[in-house]
């Protein structure tokens, strides 16, 4: 398989990384030398296989539902490019 | 004051101990060889006043009898680490200025048992690359030269800095994290050791994520005594993290002395590729007769997926770096730049902010976890992943307790001389490492010998689940033949 112009357009879309259009071509042969390379895995008989979920067999840990963390606002927003009053600060989002 | 920094840690550690030197004319005698050693750009944060308060606090634990394992060993840290008020980036121009309010768990267990920071290490962004050459802060160069050359070599990656600072003597050992080699991969390039532990021997809670399932921290030392001594202060449970393991640390120095007599080694096949350099046909001939001449039986064994490990990765990771770097969107931490409304702003924001290797990996990332991909690439790879594993699985149970193998397929290459056409051909770096990482397993990196131009070259021994320990004796077992390999300063 292989993407085209418009494939890449909307992938970075998806992404939500801005693409220039003079990019789009150079970026469309990345990626279709990645996906050439990954070609390869279809020739690999997967019937009845079952997909990994964990690589070491793990039970999840279960811990008491209890706070266990919080009421440190000026840590949480100290990196934030934009905050104010305890508030991450975003462009318009609801008109 | 030269003197200090060619010590060993375990040297350093049981000098510091008879009181024969004091933590703070160790940590001077870094802090010194680092400002010298500027033009390898190994680090990236120099943190000379904070080396200096943690040394002086060291002397005074061990005037006062309370010395912990590591103290005063001036150590660096991979800037893939959070470091408490020390800015940590990724080497992403995304980060930016990121000052972690936290430590990451596995340099707080450093710094409880008495280490001494340095400073952070430059290392490929985000941990995506296999020659430093990625970094934001631009590339290491290798301490190694080729004989009669100046050239500028790369020191492998992703934890490149780690690796450099290291061999050059800049620190007595550092953190480094692997995904697919970036332990061991740069640690061969150095002449260097470098272990990554099982999935789940360290915790990942503090350690900026490239891919979850795959991700883990190990140290990268001069010996592999050091290694030992190292791993077993970064190891152990952590209920911060969901996947780090409750199963108490063993005193892996202990396994250095312990033979090997009648250990089964494993030599995989599939790992005698078409068109490898004989110097690496060669050392790996040698590993095997100097694991047989201490007593280890060699079997030959198959592991016939490993072909595909490298294309099965190069979905999986992809896909869990696209999710992980999601939360890079310029809200709540890092670079932001402005746009017309907030897509704009998100989209503006991790275009400028993420490198060419990162952006193409998030994009191919998207794409095979996009609708109508996702099983034809996704689940087939974890189902790959499946058979990867499985095919180690069938060696252990036939008997078998570790594996010898080359560490890369070549020696340390020169900066700019690879992946500038094709980005497969850097990700080839990779072939003998990755698998160990899509099986969860531990992998040692020891130098082994040099090859035709005097660059090092290493050899991986991987291990059964959770077995470091015999890691630790094989690795000692080649390094007693091999010896050591000091880089010769021109710096």
């Amino acid at each position: 398989m292989s993407v085209d112009a418009q494939t890449v357009r909307r992938i970075a879309r998806l992404a939500r990384i801005a693409v220039a259009e003079d990019e789009v071509e150079h970026l469309q042969g990345e990626l279709n030398a990645m996906l050439a390379f990954v070609e390869q895995l279809s020739e690999v008989n997967v019937d009845g296989v079952e997909p990994m979920t964990s690589v070491t067999p793990m039970a999840m840990r279960m811990r008491a539902d209890d706070v266990t963390d919080g009421e440190n606002a000026e840590a949480v927003l100290a990196n934030a490019p934009q905050s104010d009053d305890g508030y991450y600060m975003v462009p318009k989002v609801i008109e | 004051m030269t003197e200090l920094t060619s010590l060993t840690l375990a040297e350093a550690r049981d000098r510091l101990a008879k009181k024969d030197i004091s933590a703070l004319e160790l940590t001077n005698a870094h802090v010194v060889a680092i400002e010298k050693a500027r033009s390898l750009n190994a680090y990236v944060l120099e943190t000379p006043e904070q080396a200096v308060s943690m040394a002086k606090a060291s002397d005074a634990r061990i005037a006062k009898g309370e010395a912990g394992p590591l103290e005063g060993i001036p150590l660096a840290i991979k800037d893939l680490f959070a470091t408490k008020g020390v800015r940590t980036t990724a080497c992403s121009k995304i980060l930016g200025d990121f000052v972690p309010t936290y430590e990451s768990t596995v340099s707080s267990q450093l710094w409880r048992d008495g280490a001494v920071m340095v400073g952070k290490t430059n290392n490929d962004e985000f941990a995506m690359g296999s020659s430093n050459e990625t970094s934001h802060f631009g590339p290491v160069q290798s301490p190694w030269r080729r004989e009669g050359s100046n050239t500028p070599l790369v020191p492998g990656g992703s934890s490149g800095g780690s690796a450099a600072a290291v061999a050059a003597q800049l620190c007595l050992g550092a953190t480094a994290t692997d995904t697919g080699g970036s332990i061991r991969q740069p640690a061969a390039f150095t002449g260097t050791v470098g272990i990554k532990p099982t999935y789940g021997r360290c915790s990942r809670w503090g350690i900026v994520a490239f891919a979850s399932s795959l991700d883990q921290a190990g140290p990268i030392t001069k010996t592999v005594r050091d290694a030992a001594i190292m791993l077993r202060s970064m190891a152990g449970p952590d209920p911060k993290d969901t996947t780090c393991a409750d199963i108490p640390v063993p005193d892996y120095e202990a396994a250095m002395g312990k033979s090997v007599k009648g250990l089964r080694i494993g030599i995989p096949r599939e790992y005698r590729l078409d068109g490898m350099p004989p110097e690496i046909e060669k050392i790996w001939q040698q590993g095997c007769e100097w694991l047989k001449a201490a007593g280890a039986e060699l079997v030959d064994v198959s592991l016939p997926h490993t072909k595909y490990a490298l294309p099965a990765y190069y979905i999986v990771a992809p896909a869990e770096a696209s999710s992980n770097l999601a939360r890079y969107d310029g809200v709540r931490y890092g670079l932001r730049v402005p746009g017309r409304d907030i897509t704009d702003m998100y989209e503006k924001t991790r275009s400028e902010g993420f490198g060419a290797e990162v952006r193409r990996r998030v994009m191919i990332g998207t794409y095979v976890l996009s609708a109508g991909y996702y099983d034809a690439y996704y689940l087939r790879a974890q189902k790959v992943r499946t058979l990867i594993k499985r095919d180690f699985e069938q060696c252990f149970e036939a008997g078998v307790h570790a594996m010898l193998t080359p560490a890369t397929p070549s020696a340390s290459f020169g900066i700019g001389e690879k992946g500038g056409a094709d980005p497969v051909e850097m990700y080839l770096n990779d072939v003998f490492t990755v698998t160990v990482n899509m099986a969860g397993l531990p992998g040692i990196a020891v130098p082994a010998g040099t090859d035709g131009q005097g660059l090092p070259l290493g050899l991986q021994l991987i291990g059964r689940p959770f077995d470091e320990e015999t890691l630790f004796s094989l690795g000692a077992a080649i390094e007693r033949e091999a010896g050591h390999f000091v880089a010769k300063p021109w710096w």
